[in-house]
């Protein structure tokens, strides 16, 4: 006995701290404070450049606002979502949801197996109240009462001591069923999304328009891949699918040069092995395959030159140049063509493409992002291309190592020579277009999720509850044509609707039901 | 898709400025019957005093109540000559007005819709036209079921009519064809709902603010040495508190599962035209503030010591965030979805 008691004192200076905590963990005061932290923590979110989304950005933010940038960066101001406080608040909201919800759900399921509560004493004490006086015995009440109410109402049927008949009715306990659903699927949509996060992956790659430009989905294959964290190298699933070939890109303008569609028409296999098929991609359309995605994100020019090199070899080549200007699509790029190793005799040449081209003086801009009549501008350097062997941009040149042998505007078929027996010709260009391919493995799960969660949230906030007490009690004049006087109480137990309408409404129908038919209702 | 029909865009903008007059209108008839209607407020305090039916005004008239609450009438008869008060007749010009007006929002944005060919939201200024239409029709709404509160009409109409001065001003843009991520009917669906969904959050916080004033005027007219300055004036003819919070919360119980599902149809959206669901782009972070701010008021008003004005605070909090995504994170902070159309 005394051990068990000196036991049970050393179980409880644990526990009851760690009840405690875990109760006010788990309360609804906790939840709100908890929220309200999520939100405010998301307002730097929006109001700094995020890392995730705008690198460079952020470094020059960084730059420019010196300590407080530095220590911004520090405590994760940049990559506000990425955050430890954010996880912290997210995952304590996390808990304390978990916490709440299994008591609740508990607690529904009683509720909803134990019977109305038996009728209080006095029905006109409660918010609603009201009487009148029926044709029939309170037996023959009782059942005409059950079949008005009907079907929503859940109603038990109980005699008092005193002989009097009531019946205690409820209804609206989907609106708990729809708050708890909610609530769970909101917590099952807070796990895809981190499921999703972690397995998820994105490439991009610049595809031209024309035969052997595929790829196919593999790591090495991308121009640019940003894994989630289980998404590591080489895990791409399901099997890989190839994207063969862009045989067409269409931009479509209108007459005043506002763009109104993109359109990528390729050949795809959607594995290694099987039959290659025809497909379009347009903006708002991706092409669907078996776990990935692939988008059309981006596109522009690919000029092509015909480069003939300081020893007479004559180079074709094709790149793809990158918009400066989203409007008017003048583009910056480069071509590289490599000579006899440490020869000194590589050329770059690098330039812009004017898709529209307007001259005044010296100076090509573009004032439209269509092709009619391009220029290709280029500056055409001899030398070492790329002196220190580091991978390179290739959409820039590194002239530090060479010499420039001159510059030129070209139309489409012009040819310029310069020093050295280096000519440059501009044959033409190709459209090419940029393919993001993304996987996310939970974000069809995460829409049933979410469909989940209207569906709670309606009956959350649109289901009334409603409780309704009826008292049947023999009227002191039995020889009259009303033998029955029936008491009725109400309560609202949820803020929905406006319960007095409803109330008088409903007593209004009780009364009607009562009434046989050729008798006159008599008022009290 | 078509071009842009000039002559329709021109005539959409018209109809738009008259119905701007047209609201301006009614709120001075609200204010009208909100000036004259003295007699009202005078009767109110009587029946509070005394519940009776027929009651001796201040000018020796005797007043008709046929609301036996706090709430004042609609109906203000004259029994000494039978026909309707000024105020009253004021405030059915207002709300024939309002109807007017809205009918005519309503043929702006119609008539601009055929002009552009397309839903004719893509931009600030036609988002701030359609929220500001669902913000009178939800008003409109709210009086078909508590006419009761007629005479506030003028709040509700101010920030409409502020918020259309500045779209027909500083946020106006030509009617535009679309540019291809907004090719979408997600747009129209997800613009649709966030614009009702805002427009109906935009009256439960005037609503809410009117509650505010109320609940305040309650405290400090039951001391003793009161006397109501031009507040107080105000808010002895509001509704009661209570009514006054649970209209608001019914909005909310409304707007909230619609605003649920706008954000989803816009996440759907983005996941077919951006590649990725949700990216915490500024617009979308203040979607998911807004978001979590109201269903911070839902639990405030479920939790004790936050229910009533605590929670009230929180419902502003949300309107707020609600008016700076809007206006701050269109206009000076951008991301994917600038589609503010200013220049
Ligand atoms: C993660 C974020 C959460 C969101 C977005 C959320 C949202 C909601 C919504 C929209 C309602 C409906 C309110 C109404 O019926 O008027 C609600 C009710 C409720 N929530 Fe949450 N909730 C969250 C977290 C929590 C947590 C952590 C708890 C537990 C501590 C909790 C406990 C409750 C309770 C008890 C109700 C019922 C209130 C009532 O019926 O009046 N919620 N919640």
């Amino acid at each position: 006995m005394a051990s068990a008691l000196v036991g049970g004192s050393v179980v409880g200076t644990i526990w009851r701290p760690i009840r405690q905590t875990w109760r006010r963990l788990t309360s609804m005061r906790t939840a709100l404070i908890l929220l309200f932290l999520l939100a405010v923590a998301a307002v730097p979110g929006s109001l700094l450049p995020q890392r995730p989304l705008n690198p460079d950005k952020t470094t020059s933010y960084i730059k420019t606002h010196g300590a407080l940038g530095h220590f911004l960066n520090r405590i994760g101001a940049f990559d506000v979502f990425g955050s430890v406080w954010f996880a912290a608040i997210y995952l304590l909201l996390f808990i304390s949801l978990v916490g709440c919800l299994i008591p609740r759900i508990r607690l529904h399921f009683k509720a909803v197996a134990r019977k109305p509560l038996p009728a209080p004493r006095h029905l006109n004490k409660l918010p609603e109240s009201g009487s009148f006086v029926t044709a029939v015995t309170p037996a023959e009440y009782a059942t005409v009462a059950r079949r008005t109410l009907g079907r929503r109402w859940r109603v038990v049927t109980r005699t008092e001591e005193s002989g009097a008949v009531t019946l205690s009715a409820e209804k609206g306990y989907s609106r708990e069923t729809g708050n708890l659903l909610f609530h769970v699927a909101l917590l099952v949509a807070l796990v895809l999304i981190l499921i999703g996060h972690l397995y998820a992956y994105q490439g991009t790659r610049i595809i031209l328009q024309g035969a052997d430009q595929g790829f196919c989905n593999t790591v090495s294959q991308y121009d640019n891949w940003q894994p989630g964290r289980f998404a590591a190298e080489g895990k791409i699933s399901p099997a890989p699918f190839c994207v063969d070939e862009m045989s067409k890109f269409i931009a479509t303008y209108t007459s005043e040069g506002e763009a109104s569609q993109f359109q990528a028409n390729i050949v795809y296999r959607r594995t290694v092995d099987s039959a290659p098929e025809k497909g379009v991609i347009t903006v708002n359309h991706p092409l669907r395959l078996e776990g990935d995605r692939v988008y059309l994100i981006g596109h522009g020019f690919a000029p092509e030159v015909t480069i003939t090199m300081p020893d007479g070899s004559v180079r074709h080549d094709v790149e793809a140049f990158v918009p400066e200007d989203a409007t008017t699509f003048l583009s910056d790029g480069a071509f590289k063509q490599a000579g006899p190793a440490g020869a000194n005799k590589d050329v770059g040449v690098s330039g812009f493409f004017a898709p529209t081209p307007q001259t005044t003086g010296n100076v090509v801009t573009s004032i439209a992002p269509q092709a009619n009549h391009p220029i290709l501008g280029i500056n055409v350097y001899e030398g070492d291309l790329n002196y220190q062997g580091l991978p390179q941009s290739v959409y820039s040149l590194d002239t530090s190592k060479m010499k420039e042998l001159g510059q030129a505007n070209l139309a489409v078929g012009e040819t310029r020579s310069f020093k050295n027996g280096v000519s440059v010709r501009f044959d033409g260009w190709v459209p090419w277009a940029s393919l993001q391919v993304s996987h996310d493995p939970s974000q069809g799960y995460l829409l049933f999720a979410a469909l989940a969660m209207v569906l709670g949230l309606l009956g959350s906030l649109g289901v009334r509850r409603r409780r309704l007490w009826l008292r049947l009690t023999p009227s002191s004049d039995t020889t009259g044509p009303s033998p029955t006087v029936v008491a009725v109480g109400g309560l609202a137990r949820s803020d929905s609707g406006n319960f007095s309408s409803e109330f008088s409404a409903l007593i209004e129908r009780l009364e009607a039901a009562g009434q046989p038919a050729g008798i006159v209702p008599v008022k009290e | 898709m078509a071009g842009i029909n000039g002559s329709m865009a021109h005539l959409s903008d018209s109809i738009f400025t008259t119905s701007i007059a047209v609201y301006a209108l009614a709120m001075v008839a609200y204010t009208a019957e909100y000036a004259f209607g003295r007699r009202g407020r005078i009767a109110d305090t009587a029946v509070l005093a005394a519940p009776a039916r027929e009651l001796v005004g201040a000018g020796g008239t005797v007043l008709t109540k046929d609301t036996p609450s706090d709430i004042p009438s609609v109906v203000e008869i004259d029994p000494t000559t039978g026909k309707r008060s000024f105020a009253d007749r004021a405030g059915w010009l207002a709300v024939a007005l309002t109807v007017f007006g809205a009918l005519l929002h309503t043929g702006s944005i119609a008539v601009r819709a055929i002009a552009v060919d397309a839903v004719p939201w893509s931009n600030m200024y036609e988002f701030a036209s359609v929220a500001g239409l669902v913000g009178v029709v939800a008003f409109l709404g709210v009086l078909w079921k508590a006419p009761s509160i007629r005479h506030l009409g003028s709040f509700i109409l101010l920030p409409v009519v502020l918020m259309m001065f500045l779209a027909g001003t500083v946020l106006y843009s030509k009617a535009q064809p679309l540019v291809p991520a907004l090719q979408s009917y997600w747009l129209a669906i997800h613009v649709t709902l966030v614009s009702i969904a805002e427009g109906a959050l935009m009256t439960s916080a005037v609503l809410t603010a009117l509650y505010l004033v109320k609940v305040r005027h309650d405290r400090l007219s039951g001391k003793p040495g009161y006397v109501p300055g031009r507040v107080g004036t105000l808010a002895s003819r509001l509704p009661a508190a209570d009514v006054l919070d649970k209209t608001a919360y019914r909005i909310v119980a409304f707007a909230f599962p619609l605003y649920t599902v706008a954000i989803i149809c816009g996440s759907i959206w983005a996941e077919a035209a951006w590649g990725r669901y949700w990216g915490w782009d500024p617009k979308e972070t203040w979607a998911f503030i807004v978001w979590v701010i109201y269903a911070c008021y839902l639990h405030a008003r479920a939790t004790a010591g936050f229910k009533g004005k605590g929670a009230a605070w929180v419902n502003l909090a949300g309107f707020g965030a609600i008016t700076f995504n809007f206006l701050v994170v269109n206009i000076v902070v951008s991301g994917l979805h600038s589609y503010a159309g200013l220049s």
